[in-house]
């Protein structure tokens, strides 16, 4: 009963239109509240739930080309849930909704062993290892919808989860059980100025993101679009956001391959 | 000074030396408690680790001194179960340094989670499906059986001894030893393999990654059986170190010369094992994810991460030292003992390492590169910490308790010659032996 | 870690994980209770008394 109409939230992330300018980065920080520090330049402490990586081909001018690729969670669902994080938390501080195909984190629960961050490929667990401190007046403008983290526990991109629980609490409020695509998006999709970002429900063929890859449910959500991607989709991982691009280099750099395959091959 | 409890019929150092000796190492002991408070009461901030490398120094301590420690369930497993008498000459010293290694790894484990008062969750909300709980679970229990088979040592000492009630206990407590040992080779088993699955099991890490059977990968399987081969080479290391410092024999050759044999068919058979995994790995596992074996082995700064790990590991630390002791002449050499005990210690802790920091050093998504660690001093001080910690417990173990009981027959105290520094009992004069010994029972 | 934490299921994984988990507590707990209490009982005849 639950399942019958379960979401997977996901997202469609056009490289060929994004251009780098890191809004959605900001976005995500003003919006989930995540702290910074006076010096940032070691990004290895950095805590950036959506972090924009620059690809290049490796060719020499006039051949260079440069690609920007924005890496939220990926949300992993693996095999049945089976996700790289939630599998190997000790004490069941993550967890992956099959409702929502959204995991979450607990940052009461976490005592910091930091286990999902040695089990997850993209980097995208970061570990508080300072207590947040905001500059003078700032915490006036925190989120009050999104709770702050204290030193020693782990965190990452919830896909906006609270703004899930505002627009569902309104729909029920207003006799609803269902939300218009519409009525749930997250800060960085919102934020792109370039439009690359499309946020939505993978299971419903009426929404976007399901009409622009063309996920295959019978093999894990694979993309029958042959210009869209997911990150490191051959380790089993399963995530939840997928990538488009025309150029094939940049296709490639999401997987990692021997030299004798092509990518069609090992896909 | 301290005479009353030096146990009957044995030689020590005068008390002076001893608390010079006790200062000496404190003075580390207290260095690293020190830099165990920062990091309490700072943070792990203190700490060189980063979001790459959420595992790290603490980490590989932790697998290292497990494995190291794995002598106290192997010998015990040997001793109460398949019958290996001899082996009674060690035990005490295995459970010692068991002791030593367990409670050391506990430490660690505590400072290096982010919120140490909320280590309890790990059982309380324990996620049965997770290596690392299943870790905390045996580890502590072993810890517990550990403890278990430390005491009616402690209780041995002469003056303890001469309470009925301790020494009723520490009877009875020797009368069931067995059903502890059985226990903890138990414990052990699942722990040391869990340890060994905390890697295995992160499938979105290729470098750790191994397939196996049912729920348990094929390094759950090779960490047990690892730390049963290495964990006695270990157990031997430090014994014979103890008497090279304190210049007497104390445990018999033929029961080194046992278990050295034994630890070598272990290490023989595991070393077989590794490379008949490591070849899965790098020609099958590894290749259906998209990676070869060179890309875990080469283009790192400065070739750290280079193609003499897999050299070093499985044939200098692994081959040989098996080829040493599965050989009676190879065991009975002292240099050659010596030499492979070093090479299986050595060649556990860098499997440790490698299935540590190397599995979170490589990159896996094409556009990242390897990622750099180098501790920071706290982190040194800390895993320092639990070795003078070790020393100073051997050292009070061996001047107060019965570890060895050989030593008095290996050793002979001839009668005129009491050396200085320590008074003969309040015995009669004429008994030859000591009036404390604890009552026939 | 007990039926009453929320997130316990009773599914074989909490079974097998915690049936040994209790298993070797009991071990060790009742052998450890066995002893102290055999030492009690033998203290209290008389055993392990030194006659000199």
């Amino acid at each position: 009963m639950k399942h019958a109409n379960a979401k997977k939230f996901g997202m469609v992330i056009d490289l060929d239109k994004c251009t780098g300018c890191g809004s959605c980065m900001v976005a995500c920080m003003a919006e989930n509240n995540v702290p910074f520090r006076e010096d940032e330049t070691d990004k290895l402490l950095s805590l950036s739930w959506m972090r924009v990586y620059r690809l290049t081909n490796g060719k020499p001018f006039p051949d260079t080309e440069e690609c920007y690729l924005p890496r939220p969670c990926m949300q992993c669902e693996g095999h049945h849930g089976h996700s790289p994080c939630v599998s190997v938390c000790p004490a069941t501080a993550t967890d992956y909704d099959t409702n929502t195909g959204i995991v979450s984190q607990i940052y009461t629960r976490c005592f910091g062993c930091r286990y999902c961050m040695a089990a997850c490929p993209y980097h995208v667990r970061l570990f508080n290892w300072w207590d947040p401190v905001w500059p003078d007046g700032m915490e006036k403008s925190l989120n009050p919808n999104v709770s702050v983290r204290m030193r020693g526990v782990v965190e990452k991109c919830s896909f906006c989860i609270h703004r899930y629980q505002q627009a569902m609490d309104k729909a029920f409020v207003e006799g609803r059980r269902e939300l218009e695509e519409d009525e749930y998006q997250t800060a960085c999709t919102q934020a792109c100025p370039a439009g690359a970002i499309t946020f939505g429900d993978l299971n419903n063929p009426e929404h976007a993101v399901y009409q622009m890859v063309q996920p295959d449910a019978q093999h894990e959500g694979r993309p029958e679009n042959p210009t869209a991607f997911r990150l490191l989709e051959r380790l089993g991982t399963n995530p939840k956001i997928y990538y488009l691009s025309r150029r094939e280099w940049v296709r490639r750099a999401g997987d990692n391959y021997l030299a004798r395959e092509s990518q069609s091959h090992a896909g | 000074m301290d005479t009353a409890l030096i146990p009957e019929g044995v030689k020590r150092c005068p008390a002076w030396q001893f608390i010079l000796w006790i200062g000496l190492v404190g003075v580390v002991l207290l260095w690293g408690v020190y830099a165990m408070l920062l990091c309490w009461i700072k943070g792990l901030n203190q700490t060189n680790m980063n979001n790459a490398y959420g595992f790290a120094l603490w980490i590989w301590a932790d697998l290292a001194i497990i494995a190291l420690g794995g002598g106290a369930f192997f010998t015990g497993l040997l001793k109460y179960i398949m019958g290996k008498d001899q082996l009674k000459n060690i035990i005490n010293y295995a459970v010692l340094i068991g002791f030593i290694c367990y409670s050391s790894a506990l430490l660690i484990l505590a400072i290096d989670i982010g919120q140490p008062l909320r280590g309890w969750f790990i059982f309380w909300h324990a996620n049965v499906h997770s290596m690392l709980t299943e870790v905390a679970f045996c580890l502590t229990c072993y810890f517990g059986v550990l403890c278990i088979e430390y005491l009616p040592l402690v209780l041995e000492n002469r003056q303890v001894d001469r309470v009925p009630f301790f020494h009723n206990l520490t009877h009875n407590m020797h009368e069931i030893m067995a059903v502890f040992a059985a226990t903890g080779a138990f414990l052990s088993f699942f722990h040391q393999g869990s340890l060994g699955g905390v890697a295995g099991v992160l499938f979105a890490r290729p470098f750790g990654y191994r397939t196996g059977v049912l729920v348990w990968p094929w390094t759950f399987f090779l960490f047990t059986w690892s730390a049963a081969a290495c964990g006695p080479c270990f157990t031997i290391f430090i014994t014979k170190l103890t008497e090279k410092i304190v210049r007497k024999k104390l445990v018999q050759d033929n029961v080194i010369e046992l278990l050295a044999k034994i630890a070598g068919w272990m290490l023989a058979t595991y070393v077989i094992a590794k490379i008949f995994d490591t070849a899965y790995w790098a020609f099958v596992t590894a290749p259906s994810k998209g990676f070869t074996v060179s890309d875990f082995y080469t283009g790192n700064p400065g070739s750290i991460y280079g193609y003499w790990i897999l050299v070093m590991e499985i044939v200098v630390c692994g081959v040989l030292p098996a080829a040493i002791l599965i050989t009676d002449k190879g065991r009975k050499t002292q240099a050659t003992l010596w030499l492979a005990v070093i090479l299986a210690a050595v060649g556990v802790c860098l499997n440790r390492w490698v299935m540590v920091l190397q599995v979170l050093a490589v990159p896996v998504l094409t556009f990242e590169s390897w990622a750099t660690y180098f501790p920071s001093w706290q982190e040194i001080a800390t895993t320092i910490l639990p070795v003078a910690y070790g020393v100073i417990l051997i050292s009070l173990s061996y001047r107060y308790l019965p570890v060895f009981p050989q030593e008095k027959e290996l050793n002979p105290m001839v009668s005129p010659h009491t050396p200085e520094g320590r008074a003969e009992p309040q015995a009669s004069p004429a008994s030859p032996e000591p009036a404390l010994s604890p009552a026939e029972s | 870690m007990f039926p009453f934490n929320f997130e316990w299921i009773w599914d074989a994984g909490h079974l097998v994980f915690h049936g040994g988990l209790w298993y070797a507590l009991s071990i060790m707990g009742l052998g450890v209770t066995y002893c102290i209490v055999k030492a009690l009982v033998d203290t209290a005849k008389g055993k392990g008394a030194h006659h000199h």
